[in-house]
């Protein structure tokens, strides 16, 4: 049945791989597409990024993080269990070129997430280096798939505990110290991390696509909730993206849009975990409750 | 016509007041979410159509989109058999308990009515919500007989009103329809855009039921052109209907447009009836209240989200920048609201959106006045210089309309569009490419629930006659074989 849940497991501290029953959606999926979950009967509509995906077996892979209500009701789904709804796939599909030499990198999900763009740009005749970056060693992940798909991974954690110390912009020196020329690259990952990357990027003039992660609500081009500023022109996320020039993006919009619900996450977050842990019955009323 | 059984002369049917619906009083209605309108008793219903005249030219049957046999409805209403009379309607009006609550009757039939300048015309919008409701909440509503297989396979792409009138029309000639829709309710505006207190969910949720029990496969969180392409459509149906809306929100291009609180009425309306967020937190999606909610625009989706807005608690604006008879909106939406406590800014134009630490504080408007008619009739707004003045509020709902979604378009390069990007249809709703029609707002623009289901019924009829091979209607072939 589509969204019966195969495998719902915590690969590190804090990144989950949610492995879903999507026949439909596996038969249509290209990298860079996302697929967007309703966990429950109440739920919101959330944005995934597609990880990785199996037409024989007609399954969809997602890696998450619990950062609010509706990854939390994920987390608490084990397998044979479904998520209420899922569609997909949504997004433009990633502009799969040769270039030459392409650099992936990924954090925290886009460790993950990185894998079908390693994957496709590896096929297209590419030379793939893959850069994964993560505040330390025990919370890297999914080397070991991606090391099938990639010439080479540069592992690059805050605290110096594996690799290169610091983040994808100590990683990038490295490589152009060695004489190492990237012709393209592509980061997943947290909204911060995408931009400091693309930052990264800049002085040494490599093409840049970053993966938006915005809020949505429909996933569809309807509400315009995911707008983003692109080059000064108004670009909605779900239907113009999730893929674009991380040169081009304005990283301060970005980052305030994605805040703008943030009391009533925190409030529904909160709310979910006091019925959770009983500490309000789970008929409860918001009035009579907060 | 059978004959009338009250006796009534004409001079005594004009005599009879028309009736008043009785409605939820507006300052308890103002902060819940139920529906306005409580409805007819049988009792005002029957004395109500006994107003009709039964004009020989039968002026609100053509003034109806889909030519609702009104006087005869009526007629039965009049002799208590309720359930017949809404039977009766659904022959041409697969969604009467919809249209009888969202139709801007005042321009249709009641306004073609004979009685409307001097006494009002008959309140066949009430009369016709009313039969639907008898018959939905007696439990008496019936499903069809299976017709025989036909053996022809029709896709619908869209479950808004056009889609749901050509699934309930062909599914009557024995094909298998197939309905596919991108969210997870089916019933597109009907329950993401209009709200509860307007059009009660339960109700769509009752009429795509009913096409359900009648054998229409409702493929939910299918979106056409990304979950399935197009031409997968093409091989394995013998026709498809394209009635995916208008459902590209648009903003206005003005400073301050990206701040948070700055929601399309898509995503405001969205929030508020798909998601339910005036449940939050009980539903996950949340739908702050605002302390001042501004709404620009002056149609009926602006009062919606106005409307909304009040109900959540917070003071509510309409902004729009014509003055009062140009507004878009139906009176009685316009009505509702000023009852409701809505302030209405006319010949008021936004300039720029006030934010501070990325939130919305403000708005900048200038006063406007009415100059020469411009290409739509309507006189056209110009801008008082030096009359710019600040609104404090804390939500801006830009509600000036929508354009043609190009998520499916964009995947068919050879169907013909316009410049606007609707699609180019035939009078028959018959696109460029063989198998394919469309019909509703995708075709006309955002316009009414009743025309994108006479859009519908049009569409049908010509893919029956397609799947049947018979002439087109309208044709010569068609007209000759027909007389």
């Amino acid at each position: 049945m589509t969204g019966k849940i195969l495998v719902n497991e915590q690969v590190v501290p804090n990144v989950h791989r949610l492995v879903l029953d999507a026949p439909m959606i596996a038969r249509r999926a290209q990298p860079g597409q996302f697929i967007m979950i309703i966990p429950d009967a109440e739920g919101e509509r959330v944005p995934f990024t597609l990880s990785d995906w199996d037409i024989e077996a007609g399954t969809i892979t997602i890696y998450y993080q619990e950062a609010g209500v509706s990854t939390m009701k994920l987390t608490a789904l084990k397998p044979g269990e479904s998520v209420h709804v899922v569609v997909g796939p949504l997004g433009r599909p990633t502009k799969i070129e040769k270039h030459g030499t392409v650099l992936v990198g990924g954090g925290c999900y886009g460790l993950g997430a990185i894998y079908p763009l390693a994957k496709a740009f590896k096929e297209a005749g590419n030379k793939v280096i893959a850069m994964l970056e993560a505040r330390t060693t025990y919370i890297v992940y999914n080397e070991e798939r991606l090391s099938e798909v990639t010439d080479e991974i540069i592992v690059v954690t805050a605290d110096g505990s594996r690799g290169v110390r610091g983040h994808i912009k100590d990683g990038m020196k490295v490589l152009s110290d060695r004489g190492e020329k990237i012709d393209h690259s592509h980061f997943v990952g947290c909204t911060f991390m995408m931009m400091l990357s693309a930052e990264a990027t800049k002085p040494y003039g490599i093409p840049t696509i970053v993966s938006l992660n915005t809020l949505m609500v429909d996933g569809t081009g309807m509400c315009g909730v995911c707008r983003v500023l692109v080059d000064g022109n108004t670009k909605f996320a779900c239907v113009d993206g999730p893929d674009f020039d991380g040169h081009m993006v304005n990283w301060d919009m970005v980052f305030a849009r994605k805040r703008g619900y943030e009391g009533e996450e925190n409030l529904a977050y909160q709310f979910h975990k006091c019925r959770v842990d009983g500490a309000i019955s789970q008929n409860a009323k918001s009035q009579e409750a907060v | 016509m059978s004959k009338r059984r009250d006796g009534l002369t004409a001079k005594e049917r004009m005599a009879i007041p028309r009736a008043k619906m009785p409605e939820q009083d507006a300052q308890a209605r103002a902060s819940n979410f139920e529906e306005v309108p409580l409805g007819l008793t049988p009792e005002q219903a029957m004395e109500e159509s006994k107003r009709c005249l039964e004009c020989r030219k039968q002026p609100c049957v053509h003034g109806c989109p889909v030519g609702v046999q009104i006087p005869e409805f009526l007629d039965l209403v009049g002799q208590g058999k309720f359930v017949e009379a809404a039977r009766l309607i659904k022959e041409t009006n697969i969604l009467p308990a919809v249209t009888g609550r969202v139709c801007p009757q005042e321009d249709q039939c009641e306004g073609d009515c004979t009685l409307f300048k001097k006494y009002g015309g008959v309140s066949i919008g009430a009369l016709e919500r009313f039969v639907a409701d008898y018959e939905r909440n007696n439990s008496i509503v019936e499903i069809p007989p299976k017709p025989k297989p036909s053996g022809k396979k029709v896709a619908v792409i869209g479950s808004g009103p056009s889609g749901l009138t050509v699934a309930g029309d062909l599914i009557l000639e024995g094909h298998e329809v197939t309905m596919f829709e991108a969210l997870h309710e089916a019933g597109g505006v009907l329950v993401y855009g209009i709200p509860e207190f307007r059009l009660p969910k339960e109700i769509v949720k009752a009429e795509v039921n009913y096409l359900a029990k009648q054998g229409v496969d409702i493929q939910l969180h299918k979106v056409v052109g990304m979950s399935i392409a197009m031409n997968e459509l093409l091989e394995e149906y013998d026709s498809v209907y394209i009635g995916v809306g208008a459902g590209l929100p648009t903003f206005m291009r003005i400073k301050g447009e990206e701040l948070n609180g700055v929601f399309s009425a898509n995503e405001y309306l969205t929030r508020a009836n798909l998601m339910k967020g005036y449940l939050f937190p009980e539903y996950d999606s949340p739908l702050p209240p605002g302390k001042h909610t501004c709404v620009i625009g002056g149609g009926n989706v602006a009062m919606d989200a106005a409307r909304v807005a009040r109900r959540l608690g917070g003071e509510s604006t309409i902004v729009y920048r014509r003055a009062r008879e140009q507004l878009p909106a139906r009176g009685e939406e316009v009505h509702h609201a000023e009852e409701e406590g809505i302030d209405f800014q006319l010949l008021t134009n936004p300039v720029r959106i006030i934010g501070q630490d990325g939130k919305v504080v403000g708005m900048e408007c200038i006063r406007m006045e009415l100059g020469e008619p411009d290409d739509s009739g309507r006189r056209r707004p110009i801008p008082i210089e030096g009359s710019n003045f600040e609104i404090e509020c804390d939500q801006v709902v830009i509600s000036i309309g929508a354009g043609p979604n190009p998520l499916l378009i964009q995947t068919m390069p050879d169907l013909e569009i316009n410049r606007w990007g609707y699609i180019e249809v035939d009078k028959n709703n018959r696109t460029n490419i063989e198998k394919v029609w469309a019909g509703g707002d995708i075709v006309t623009g955002a316009a009414t629930v009743i025309l994108a289901m006479g859009a519908g019924r049009i569409a049908a009829r010509s893919i029956q006659a397609y799947l049947t091979g018979q002439p087109q209607p309208g044709t010569e072939e068609q007209q000759e074989e027909a007389s």
